[in-house]
């Protein structure tokens, strides 16, 4: 048992390291953040600052490591792609850009698309020249996706889309789009499903920004009216769409490692400069007992990964003890924006940076929170997801099982 | 990166993992609950015809001189049977006790039977309801003999020595005292768990030997305890993993309203967070092993971590055992309870969850510090 490399996965980290060090600044501290660098917050200077360093990257031969050479990747091992990502963590570049894109899109289209549109897309989504967002879910279809209601009718060689899509990352600086669509009303509702990509400049297509509880914007309402796209935009076969979708699915990264906020350590200074009771928080007994919580949760999630990683460097598929991510750090970061707020007692209510601890960043995380208990699988989702496909409980019964869609109830 | 047991300790894991499912089943469990013998005697000899007691001794007295980490993987084993033998005080404590501090001629004398399971020893340090520091400790060393009541005492009617951490001249020291001596009375006290021996011990003039150097009776405590703490971690962890297995194999059985109890999300849910809690716990014990078979500097927080993590793994894993049981899971004649019991014993047995979770603590400020 060790921490190593092996020679193989030290080489690699040293040529990792060596461009990194030649290309981008590193981190001076661990939590520093590259968009608390910029001077300006404006996105389209973040998109364009990200579409520079990922064209270094392609350049260099580092972008979408794992995919194939033709398609703009390197064809790198699983265990390559995990040095490259803790190599890259420690400096100040840009992220979140292109993530969607490169992980959900990209592996559909891999698996889905003709070879010429594979030669035609991939390489620029590696390059980041062009960004792809996903339009999957709806006011009325969140855990329940496959009860969708965009509407995509066939005419002739063109399917006409009608509906609406939200909580789309990106959509507003995006190129092109993922989507689903339901072609099937009179069938099950799994089975009337279709999956299509799209130019988000195509006529019809408008997008909304959606006012956040933080006041920020990072996802829009995407509107179809009549939006009209050939059929060779089909991914997979009419009605099959929510299997192309589970492999998308199976493709999300919801990293909460790279959550902004506050995390333990953080948590930690800030019980040793506050006071309570007359004496350094940390002193105090419950203060104690809640970090000791937090640093079991911390370090039981890196080695959980860690074991998942030994498993990648023996070409080994991990285990399922990485399905709790997720759950375990989104509770754990909404726990510790709140215990900050607490040590400052009264204070906690403000959330004016020139006023309290952390830049108020205690106060932001609380307010931000609640999107990563929801965001890319629900608590309640994962937890079901854990005891059905790790522990193999049954599912429950469903209410709409068999039905013709359009006779599902919908409440409304 | 291999974070990862090897090959070997994983088919050791297994080994051992087979043997008790064959040797040591709840039947077992249970005629120790309701007969009178304080543990499974049989089972502790075919144990050490394996070898388990002498993992860690080195072959010159007597053991197989491997590491710590196959003492980890057999640990989690035992954790999960519940088997009822005075291994953790017995390998655990005393036998890495006198690996620790023993002279020549106290390994010489001692290790190689504890090495064959012949000689059983045991660890005392409690006496009586509040945790025992430096300062409060009464039992006594006089500079000639022992004098003083330690409760509990785990596995103290069974070990034929004891290790006492006493007060003495030089503070506090560690002490060999031969339980079967003169001047030594021992009965058992009725506790949680029927299926692990506690015992009331009093001292009156016995005999005793110094263990280590005199005066450092509490630091080596501590330092037995770190490295113990992760050996616990490990039984806690299978315990909370076998807790999990009953839950969920009668999640699936039971039936209520038509369906499998299982596939209703209340029970879901909850078997999902006792496996959330359990992994972290057994991915935390993997530090803890590597910290353990390295004697890296970090064995103080990997330990602490481990132990927290395990211990609130393990009670919360047993508790909701039985409340996915329902009115069947409180009966004596259903398994539940087995791990309600053990859970707690080895939760309170180096110490409560709020000491460790102080250990943890400042071993973090002192990282930082350190870091600055």
């Amino acid at each position: 048992m060790d921490f190593k490399d092996t020679p193989e996965e030290a080489a690699f980290r040293t040529e990792a390291h060596s461009w990194l060090d030649a290309n981008v600044p590193r981190r001076e501290q661990p939590n520093q953040t590259w968009a608390s660098t910029l001077e300006s917050k404006d996105s389209d200077n973040i998109v364009r600052l990200a579409k520079e360093y990922q064209q270094k990257k392609y350049d260099g031969g580092w972008a979408c490591l794992h995919w194939p050479k033709e398609y703009g990747g390197r064809g790198a091992s699983p265990i390559e792609r995990v040095i490259w990502g803790e190599e890259e963590s420690r400096y100040l570049v840009p992220s979140g850009v292109f993530d969607i894109g490169q992980g959900m899109a990209g592996p559909v289209l891999m698996q889905y698309a003709s070879e010429e549109q594979k030669q035609r897309y991939l390489p620029p989504m590696a390059s980041g020249e062009e960004i792809w967002c996903q339009l999957f879910s709806e006011t009325s279809a969140g855990s329940d996706l496959a009860g969708l209601r965009m509407k995509a009718s066939r005419e002739g060689d063109d399917w006409i889309l009608n509906g609406e899509k939200i909580w789309t990352s990106g959509a507003h600086y995006c190129d092109y789009g993922i989507i689903v669509a339901r072609s099937d009303v009179d069938v099950a509702k799994h089975r009337g499903l279709t999956f299509f990509f799209l130019d988000m400049k195509s006529a019809g297509v408008e997008v909304r920004p959606i006012r956040q509880i933080t006041g920020g914007s990072n996802f829009n309402t995407v509107v179809f009216n009549d939006v009209r796209i050939s059929d060779s935009q089909r991914l997979g076969e009419i009605g099959g769409g929510w299997g192309v979708a589970l492999t998308t699915l199976m493709n999300e990264r919801v990293s909460v490692g790279d959550a902004p906020g506050p995390n333990l350590d953080q948590a930690l200074a800030l019980a040793e400069t506050i006071e309570l009771d007359g004496q350094p928080a940390i002193r105090n007994q419950a203060v104690r007992s809640q970090l000791a919580k937090w640093h079991c949760e911390t370090a039981g999630l890196k080695y959980t990964k860690y074991r998942s990683i030994s498993a990648l460097s023996r070409g080994e598929t991990p285990g399922p003890e990485n399905s709790i991510t997720k759950l375990v750090g989104a509770t754990k970061a909404q726990e510790i924006a709140c215990f900050g707020l607490d040590l400052m007692d009264a204070a906690g209510i403000v959330a004016d940076e020139a006023l309290v601890e952390s830049d108020a960043r205690f106060q932001l995380a609380y307010l931000a929170a609640p999107a990563m208990r929801i965001a890319g699988g629900t608590d309640e989702v994962l937890r079901n997801i854990i005891a059905e496909r790790v522990l193999g409980l049954p599912q429950e019964p469903r209410a709409d099982k068999g039905m013709s869609f359009k006779d599902i109830p919908s409440g409304a | 990166m291999n974070f990862e047991f090897s090959d070997e300790q994983k088919m050791l894991r297994e080994q051992a993992g087979s043997f008790l499912r064959d040797k040591s089943p709840l039947t077992a469990l249970r005629e120790i609950y309701e007969g009178d013998e304080p543990y499974q005697r049989e089972l502790w000899q075919e144990m050490a015809g394996l070898g388990w007691m002498s993992t860690t001794i080195p072959e010159q007295y007597g053991g197989i001189g491997l590491g710590s980490l196959e003492l980890c993987v057999i640990a989690e084993e035992l954790g999960r049977s519940l088997a009822a033998t005075p291994f953790s005080s017995s390998v655990y404590l005393a036998t890495e006790a006198i690996l620790m501090a023993g002279n020549e001629a106290q390994k010489e004398s001692y290790l190689p039977q504890l090495a064959s399971g012949e000689l059983i020893g045991c660890f005392a340090l409690s006496e009586g309801p509040c945790a025992a520091t430096e300062n409060n400790l009464q039992t006594r060393f006089d500079g000639d003999s022992l004098s003083g009541t330690k409760l509990p005492v785990t596995d103290g009617n069974v070990s034929d020595f004891a290790i006492v951490c006493a007060k003495d001249a030089a503070g506090s020291s560690w002490y060999l005292v031969d339980l079967r001596a003169d001047g030594v009375e021992r009965k058992p006290v009725r506790s949680l768990d029927p299926s692990r021996d506690q015992a009331l011990i009093e001292f009156n003039n016995a005999p005793a030997q110094l263990l280590g150097d005199a005066g450092s009776g509490w630091q080596l405590t501590s330092a037995l305890y770190n490295r113990a703490a992760v050996l616990f971690a490990f039984e806690q962890t299978g315990g909370a993993l076998a807790a999990l297995d009953q839950a969920r194999a009668y999640a699936m059985e039971r039936y209520a309203f038509g369906r499998p109890i299982g596939s209703f999300q209340a029970i879901k849910h909850k078997l999902a967070d006792m496996y959330a809690l359990a992994t972290l716990a057994h991915s935390n014990c993997y530090y803890g092993a590597w910290a353990l078979s390295t004697d890296a500097p970090e064995l103080t927080l990997a330990a602490a971590t481990a132990r927290v993590s395990a211990t609130r793994a393990y009670n919360e894993c047993a508790s909701e055992n039985i409340q996915t049981h329902g009115g069947m899971g409180f009966t004596w004649e259903f398994d539940c309870h087995f791990h309600l019991r053990r859970a707690r014993v080895l939760a309170l047995n180096l110490g409560s969850q709020y000491q460790w979770e102080d250990k943890l603590v400042t071993a973090l400020e002192q990282r930082n510090q350190a870091a600055a």
